[in-house]
């Protein structure tokens, strides 16, 4: 079997999501191969070699030289046209999807997204619903498979492989530029929700958009952040990029304090991979406080001050 | 300009997911219907391209006749049409689902124009399948950004934003163009009474969509592992805060 494995990179910054993608081929079969776009990642070949690709197919074309969903789909299309590859494989993050997403619908083939079981025999594949809140079983017949498997699943493990070059060749449509990134806007360094040490979550029982000073209060004292539920945001108390779950972000931090946070299965799935989780709740049968590793039984306005103004009176 | 949004109907779970007996659906006996939030937000942006810049919006989803509720719910906020493509089945696979949609959105350009503008969630919030509006675009030969925080049209242009972990980047579309829309990108309005009233007499156009069964099927949906936790009570109220505070202290996140 001739699996291909679409590397995810940015102006050749490897994401680290392809080293899942790899390790996620490896398991399906011996001999893996790469593909990257662009001539931006010809460095790469080497880190590719070591996590177990044994030919990096390079395409150079200039309409590769910044990402667009479209043309990236198109180059991915033809190089696995050109590969005869049986299988076409990536790591289902934003792009990921995207770009596996545009090559399936130019070679009119199926593509199942955020696969977390293949198995290559009867081709039976496990994959994530609702964020991970469900599975579905599902089977796939194509000539080529294409498809991504679920982010931050596949452990990334280092298996030093040729990663011998080789240069594909692919014949791109000037119009294919209609979807380029243009430009770009760095985010200022420094702690977001997605990297937080701490997270101190606020649900609808903070009740108002100043409900949330005691929270960001206690977030300081910890080197953290505040979070929220969708219930926050969409009272419009607290910005969306705040928000914690399926459609907002998925947090992993040390500790994870929620606050008057019910713990519905779509705020939860974006919560779960909190090391440790305190929920504070009136309610002894919430679900966050049935789920959680300790709770206080109580009420938030209550209890957020007191923690804080314990931390300080431990400080001196 | 004329704005088209496509939605799907999906349950609105609780604490879990229940499964039916066969496996093959959520088990909604007691379940609510919503439509999924970042189809939501794209609803709320029809609403807006057309205040605007003026001309109209139309709403396209496929899925039982009770779909309806979920187009009734867009008209309620403002969309000016709505087309039902029912379907007997649970779902439909992506691939039978946006060959419908597709053909569906070419009859109703045929006679009524070409949408500058086409809107979809970034992902169903059910299953997930991170392709169906990717696939109507390829099929209608138009641009396709996924994952939009931000549109602006401006002439016969559109600027999308979308959010990368590093930082914010802007791809710029030729209009006709199709976007995937992220919650976030706007908060969507609630509906009026007005709006609710109008939206219950508001027309439904129906037809019922052909398309061949893709070569993805579900065999059975099956229930993620669930984490199961000993949950230590540390106490009541703000007496347990001593107790809390000791716990911060174990965790090593009291530096
Ligand atoms: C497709 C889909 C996607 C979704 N995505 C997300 C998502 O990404 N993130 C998200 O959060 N939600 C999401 N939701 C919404 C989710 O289903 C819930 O509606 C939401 O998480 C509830 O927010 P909440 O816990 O703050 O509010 P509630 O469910 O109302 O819970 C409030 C809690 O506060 C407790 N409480 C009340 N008073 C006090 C007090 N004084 N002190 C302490 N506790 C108190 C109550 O006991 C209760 O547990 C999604 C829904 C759908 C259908
Ligand atoms: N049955 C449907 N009817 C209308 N639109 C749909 C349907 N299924 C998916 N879509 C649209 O396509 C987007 C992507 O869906 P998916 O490929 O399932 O993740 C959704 O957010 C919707 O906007």
């Amino acid at each position: 079997m001739n699996v291909l494995v679409v590397v995810e990179h940015d102006r050749g910054e490897l994401s680290p999501a392809t080293l899942e993608a790899l390790a996620a081929a490896r398991a399906l079969v011996g001999v893996v191969h790469a593909l990257t776009l662009g001539a931006a990642a010809d460095g790469r070949a080497g880190e590719l070699g070591a996590h177990g690709a044994a030919v990096v197919h390079q395409v150079h074309h200039d309409l590769l030289a910044a990402y667009g969903p479209v043309a990236w789909g198109e180059a991915v299309a033809q190089a696995a046209r050109s590969l005869a590859a049986e299988v076409v494989l990536a790591c289902g993050t934003d792009r990921g999807n995207e770009v596996i997403a545009q090559a399936a619908a130019r070679l009119d083939l199926p593509f199942v997204a955020n696969c977390v079981a293949i198995d290559r025999d009867s081709w039976e594949i496990t994959r994530v619903r609702w964020g991970g809140s469900l599975l579905e079983r599902c089977s796939l017949a194509a000539a080529t498979k294409l498809l991504t498997v679920a982010h931050h699943t596949f452990e990334v493990l280092p298996a030093p492989a040729a990663g011998v070059t080789n240069t594909v060749a692919v014949d791109l449509d000037p119009s294919l530029a209609r979807t380029m990134v243009v430009d770009r806007v760095e985010r200022a360094a420094g702690i977001t929700l997605a990297t937080a040490p701490v997270v101190v979550g606020g649900g609808r029982a903070v009740g108002s958009a100043e409900g949330f000073v005691p929270l960001e209060a206690l977030a300081a004292l910890l080197g953290g952040v505040v979070g929220c539920s969708r219930a926050v945001t969409n009272n419009g108390w607290r910005n969306h990029t705040d928000q914690v779950g399926q459609t907002g972000t998925r947090i992993a931090p040390d500790l994870y304090i929620a606050c008057g946070i019910s713990g519905a299965i779509q705020h939860w799935v974006g919560a779960m991979a909190s090391k440790k989780i305190l929920a504070i709740n009136t309610d002894p049968e919430a679900n966050m406080v049935l789920k959680a590793d300790y709770a206080v039984i109580g009420d938030l306005h209550q209890v957020v001050p007191a923690i804080s103004a314990e931390i300080i009176r431990r400080r001196g | 300009m004329r704005v088209l949004v496509c939605v799907k109907r999906v349950p609105a779970p609780g604490a879990k997911i229940n499964i039916t007996a066969d496996g093959q659906a959520v088990d909604t006996a007691y379940l609510a219907f919503t439509t999924s939030p970042h189809e939501e937000c794209a609803v709320e942006a029809a609403v807006q391209l057309v205040e605007q810049h003026g001309g109209e919006s139309t709403v396209l989803t496929l899925g039982p006749a009770e779909a309806d509720e979920q187009l009734r719910y867009a008209a309620s906020i403002g969309v000016n049409r709505a087309v039902l493509l029912p379907i007997t089945e649970h779902d439909w696979d992506p691939q039978r689902t946006a060959t419908a949609l597709a053909a569906a959105i070419g009859e109703i350009e045929a006679r009524d124009g070409a949408f500058d503008v086409i809107l979809f969630g970034n992902e169903s919030a059910d299953s997930g399948n991170f392709q169906v509006g990717v696939r109507v675009a390829h099929a209608l030969g138009r641009p396709m950004v996924n994952g939009a925080k931000g549109i602006e049209v401006d002439g016969d242009a559109m600027r999308v934003r979308r959010d990368t972990g590093a930082g914010v980047e802007v791809y710029e579309l030729p209009l006709p163009a199709v976007v995937g829309v992220k919650e976030g990108i706007n908060l969507p309005r609630y509906p009026t009474l007005k709006g609710r009233l109008a939206s219950k007499k508001a027309e439904v156009v129906q037809v019922v969509p052909g398309a061949e069964p893709g070569g993805q099927r579900m065999i059975t949906l099956v229930q993620a592992a669930e984490q199961v936790s000993q949950t230590v009570i540390l106490g009541q109220g703000p007496d347990a805060a001593p107790a809390v505070v000791d716990l911060l202290q174990e965790l090593g996140v009291l530096k």
